[in-house]
């Protein structure tokens, strides 16, 4: 006797477990199915294809009519289930009901849609059957048309990649910071953003859609929330997916995220069995297409009475996004007793990062070169001792079983021919030629082939060929590298970010091959610097790289609390400035008002609750930041100058006031330091400062490179100029040379040590162009940076930084 | 025994940052690292009681920002040769909301 079965959605996993149900249980089940889609089961995982125009829909179909019909299945399509009577074991569809014996629900997912407004005007589309498929490839036969993806997970790329395929423009809008967040790592990321860019789709990370823009009903752009207006014909949203349980729901089974099931993917009700995306099993949900066939297989079993579990297991996804090779698998988390083993080719853009826990393999990302994948998901699966072939273990299984190789033998073995330096295009004869002519330091091998005089990343192989020459007549140089993540030093990676135009700070960390995944404490805040120094007005500051001073723009005390210092320009003030100080000293319970060495007043013990209030309240007494605890332009003290003093032999005061005006906001290697002294008895002190202005009778002498920290150094004398405006320009001109050319932390002294006076001055003084070309560079910094940051963080959006996330002490005791 | 509480949404907290949590046995800071992962740990260093969460996240650990030393936010341990510990919490996110187990934060009161 034929038992009733029927089945709500005819997807992959539902087809599956109907094909597993014929061949085990031949001419047992009288089957109904139901589609919604007015088609049969086809590979969703092939749609890509199909829209890239690589395969049509033919070629995708899974089960066509004579299979169904071979197996004596009422196929249902195009009509949808509008409810299930649990009670009287019937499926109502929209042209009848029918009873079943069994049920199985394989209602799959919902494309989510953020209710973004204008989310409803045509022209927004998910990417989830044909039809979307085909509304896209309708595109590309527009000339010019242009679409926007929202959603850089697997599926919006691959919708990106498709349409791009069909000639049609293409951005691609993503919220986080990088794309794939939740398979890749963020150099993975980046690279994939690369690659996206080199075949023309534009790639906005970060981003914030606001609202989708329409005429006459039809989508016309989307506007994000920095107020960018992107035009475009057809806006696709691929944000991810919600299991479809709104049928099992309604019959009133248990829903959780989605339709619950246990082990034989048996629901609430012994009757009914649910698969696919639509079901949650021990919390979790599907969206890989190996959990959904292992399901099918359960479904089969138990539908035939026998015992079956379903065991979720360790998935690995190997990724294809057209014509980008991605693979990451396990857990690829940092965590304790975690260790990185990280491989970067930048010049092939490859990427591969495994994640050791003891002696095992837990995870593994690659991104580039995806050969190795499956041996590595193997490692992990099988949960294989590695500990013998660690070192080795990058390589993948080629590698195995051989001996470790000596690197010195390998440059040995190398070709005269073979290129050690790919940036000048030096190989290995031209170096050892020099040597044996003589060159025996890397700085002559460097003069004298270019070797390694580029981006440095040779620096190391150039070495060793050194030394296979010379043998022990050579001893590696040590270099202080910039910090454990990399073997560069800050010159070279300032170099390399220059001469690669790396604007991201994933985008330095994978070209100079960074060997931990997002830094440390070191790194992280100069190459913030390097970035904001050469790419204003592109590179986007990052909060969480700067110490704690400069990203709540306070000093932070050893109690926690923080000081408030307020600029006064060149050293004065007013009586109503005074006032309002000390209004908020009282106010706000300041614990110690203090005189600082750089002319202004330091309001000390203010906790951090309340920084934006007391900001608030000293700009609207016209005050801004004094950035008493910036890498950039500190104080412009002076003395009273010809204003007031018997001696004075010019304006220091309205001098000091014009550079601290102009200088102000200019984020540095290190804190600069300037004063104005009116006469050679200089009373402001300005031969111990960075930058120091000494007024005589006939103009102004410029003094640079002085300290008086740690370490008390005396200026030296650059030049003398005549006027205010020179003092400005040459001022500007050193200090936007000293941005470009020190280390991060480097004060000005120390550059100077390391360059020579003599390149100042000769960049500075002796050169007009390059003293205007420098401070037009500064100029044109200031523009971004001149925004006094209290301002902007006592607006709201900033404000709730400031204040705890939760307060536990408020909950009523129980 | 665990109590699971609503602390606030994982985007409250900025990608490799940190906010805060009053609670009556001292401040807790709720760490977000850039694999979206949460952390708990009491915000004072063992060292000289440093607000850990105004300290530089990188991979699961932080450094303090008053003198530097780096602690792991999962285990709470100090790192390299610094030694010292602050307690963990734990936590989980749920439909991109923070979850935190309060238990140990709550017993001295109840008792």
């Amino acid at each position: 006797m034929t038992k009733n079965l029927i089945v709500i959605g005819a997807g992959m996993a539902s087809g599956r477990m109907l094909e597993h149900l014929f061949e085990t249980q031949p001419g047992v089940w009288n089957v109904t199915l139901f589609n919604a889609e007015p088609r049969g089961n086809y590979n969703r995982l092939m749609l890509s294809p199909v829209l890239a125009g690589d395969k049509t829909y033919a070629e995708i179909v899974t089960h066509d009519a004579d299979w169904y019909e071979s197996h004596g299945v009422t196929c249902r399509f195009g009509e949808k289930v509008l409810r299930i009577d649990r009670e009287a074991k019937v499926v109502v569809g929209e042209n009848g009901a029918v009873h079943y014996d069994r049920l199985v629900i394989a209602t799959g997912s919902n494309p989510f849609m953020i209710p973004l407004p204008g989310h409803d005007l045509n022209g927004v589309i998910p990417y989830r059957d044909l039809d979307d498929t085909e509304t896209m490839m309708a595109l590309g036969a527009r000339p010019g048309a242009r679409a926007i993806v929202i959603g850089g997970g697997l599926l919006g790329l691959e919708a990106a990649a498709g349409m791009k395929a069909q000639g049609v423009d293409v951005t691609v809008i993503h919220v986080m910071g990088h794309l794939m967040e939740r398979q890749l790592d963020e150099a993975a990321g980046y690279l994939l953003k690369k690659s996206l860019e080199e075949k023309g789709i534009t790639v906005l990370t970060s981003a914030n859609s606001q609202e989708i823009l329409g005429t006459d009903g039809r989508v016309s752009g989307l506007r994000l929330d920095d107020g960018t207006e992107l035009p475009c014909d057809l806006l696709v949203m691929a944000v991810g997916i919600r299991p479809n349980v709104a049928l099992a729901k309604d019959a009133g089974l248990a829903v959780g995220r989605g339709i619950h099931v246990d082990d034989a993917m048996i629901t609430s009700d012994a009757n009914i069995l649910a698969l696919g995306e639509c079901v949650e099993h021990q919390g979790a949900v599907f969206g890989l297409v190996a959990p959904l066939y292992d399901q099918a297989k359960v479904a089969a079993e138990t539908l035939g009475e026998n015992p079956a579990a379903f065991i979720p297991k360790e998935v690995a996804t190997k990724l294809k996004v057209t014509g980008c090779d991605l693979f990451s698998a396990g857990d690829f988390a940092e965590g304790d007793g975690r260790e990185d083993i990280v491989f970067r080719d930048p010049a092939r853009g490859v990427y591969k990062r495994l994640v050791m826990e003891g002696s095992r393999l837990i995870g593994a990302v690659m991104y580039g070169d995806t050969a190795d994948g499956a041996w590595f998901h193997g490692l992990i699966k099988d949960r294989t001792d590695v500990s013998d072939m660690r070192d080795t273990l990058i390589f993948g299984p080629a590698f195995q079983g051989g001996t470790p190789s000596d690197p010195l033998a390998a440059v040995a073995a190398l070709p005269g021919d073979a290129e050690i330096c790919g940036c000048n295009g030096i190989c290995k004869s031209t170096i050892v030629d020099a040597i044996n002519g003589g060159a025996s330091s890397l700085a002559d091998v460097r003069a004298q082939t270019k070797a390694s005089a580029s981006c440095g990343t040779c620096t190391g192989l150039v070495e060793q060929v050194m030394a296979l020459t010379l043998g022990d007549g050579f001893e590696v140089q040590t270099v202080k590298p910039m910090c454990p993540c990399t073997p560069l030093t800050h010159m070279d990676v300032r170099r390399l970010i220059k001469s690669r135009e790396l604007k991201s700070m994933a985008a330095v960390m994978q070209e100079c091959g960074w060997t931990t995944s997002c830094g440390c404490a070191s790194c992280r805040p100069a190459l913030n610097y390097y970035l904001l120094c050469d790419w204003p007005g592109e590179y986007q500051d990052d909060d969480q790289s700067r110490f704690v001073n400069e990203r709540m723009h306070s000093n932070i005390q050893k109690d926690g609390t923080y000081s408030v210092v307020p600029r006064m320009w060149g050293g004065i003030t007013t009586s109503d400035e005074l006032r309002a100080i000390a209004d908020a000293a009282d106010k706000y319970a300041v614990q110690t008002v203090k005189v600082t060495g750089g002319q202004r007043i330091d309001l000390l013990g203010v906790k951090k609750q309340d920084l934006p209030d007391i900001w608030a309240d000293l700009n609207a007494a016209g005050m801004v930041s004094g950035q008493a605890y910036a890498k950039g332009l500190r104080t412009v003290k002076t003395c009273v100058g010809s204003d007031h003093c018997r001696f004075g032999t010019q304006d220091s005061t309205g001098l000091g006031i014009r550079m601290e005006k102009a200088l102000w906001g200019s984020w540095t290697p290190a804190k600069v330091k300037m004063a104005v002294s009116g006469c050679p008895r200089n009373c402001a002190e300005s031969t111990c400062k960075d930058v120091g202005v000494i007024c005589v009778d006939s103009g102004y002498v410029l003094h640079i490179g002085g300290a008086a920290g740690l370490h008390i150094q005396g200026t030296e004398v650059m030049c003398t100029v005549k006027t205010e405006d020179e003092v400005l320009e040459y001022t500007a001109a050193v200090v936007q040379l000293y941005r470009e050319e020190a280390a991060y932390l480097e004060r000005m002294y120390k550059w100077m040590d390391n360059v020579g006076l003599d390149h100042i001055i000769a960049r500075v003084v002796d050169d007009a162009d390059s003293r205007r070309a420098l401070a037009d560079r500064f100029y044109y910094a200031q523009q971004f940076m001149q925004q006094d940051p209290w301002a902007e963080r006592t607006k709201p959006a900033y404000r709730a930084l400031y204040a705890p996330l939760a307060d536990l002490t408020l909950e009523a005791a129980e | 025994m665990t109590d699971w509480t609503d602390i606030g949404a994982l985007e409250d907290i900025p990608e490799r940052g940190a906010r805060i949590i009053k609670t009556h046995m001292g401040c807790v800071a709720i760490f977000r690292t850039a694999e979206n992962e949460v952390f708990a740990i009491d915000d004072a260093c063992p060292h000289k009681g440093g607000p850990l969460s105004e300290g530089i996240v990188h991979g699961r650990s932080v450094t303090c920002p008053l003198h530097n030393m780096v602690l792991r936010l999962d285990t709470g341990l100090a790192q390299g040769a610094d030694s010292g510990a602050v307690n963990t919490y734990a936590t989980r996110i749920e439909g991109g909301r923070i979850l935190l187990d309060t238990a140990k934060l709550r017993r001295e009161r109840v008792a």
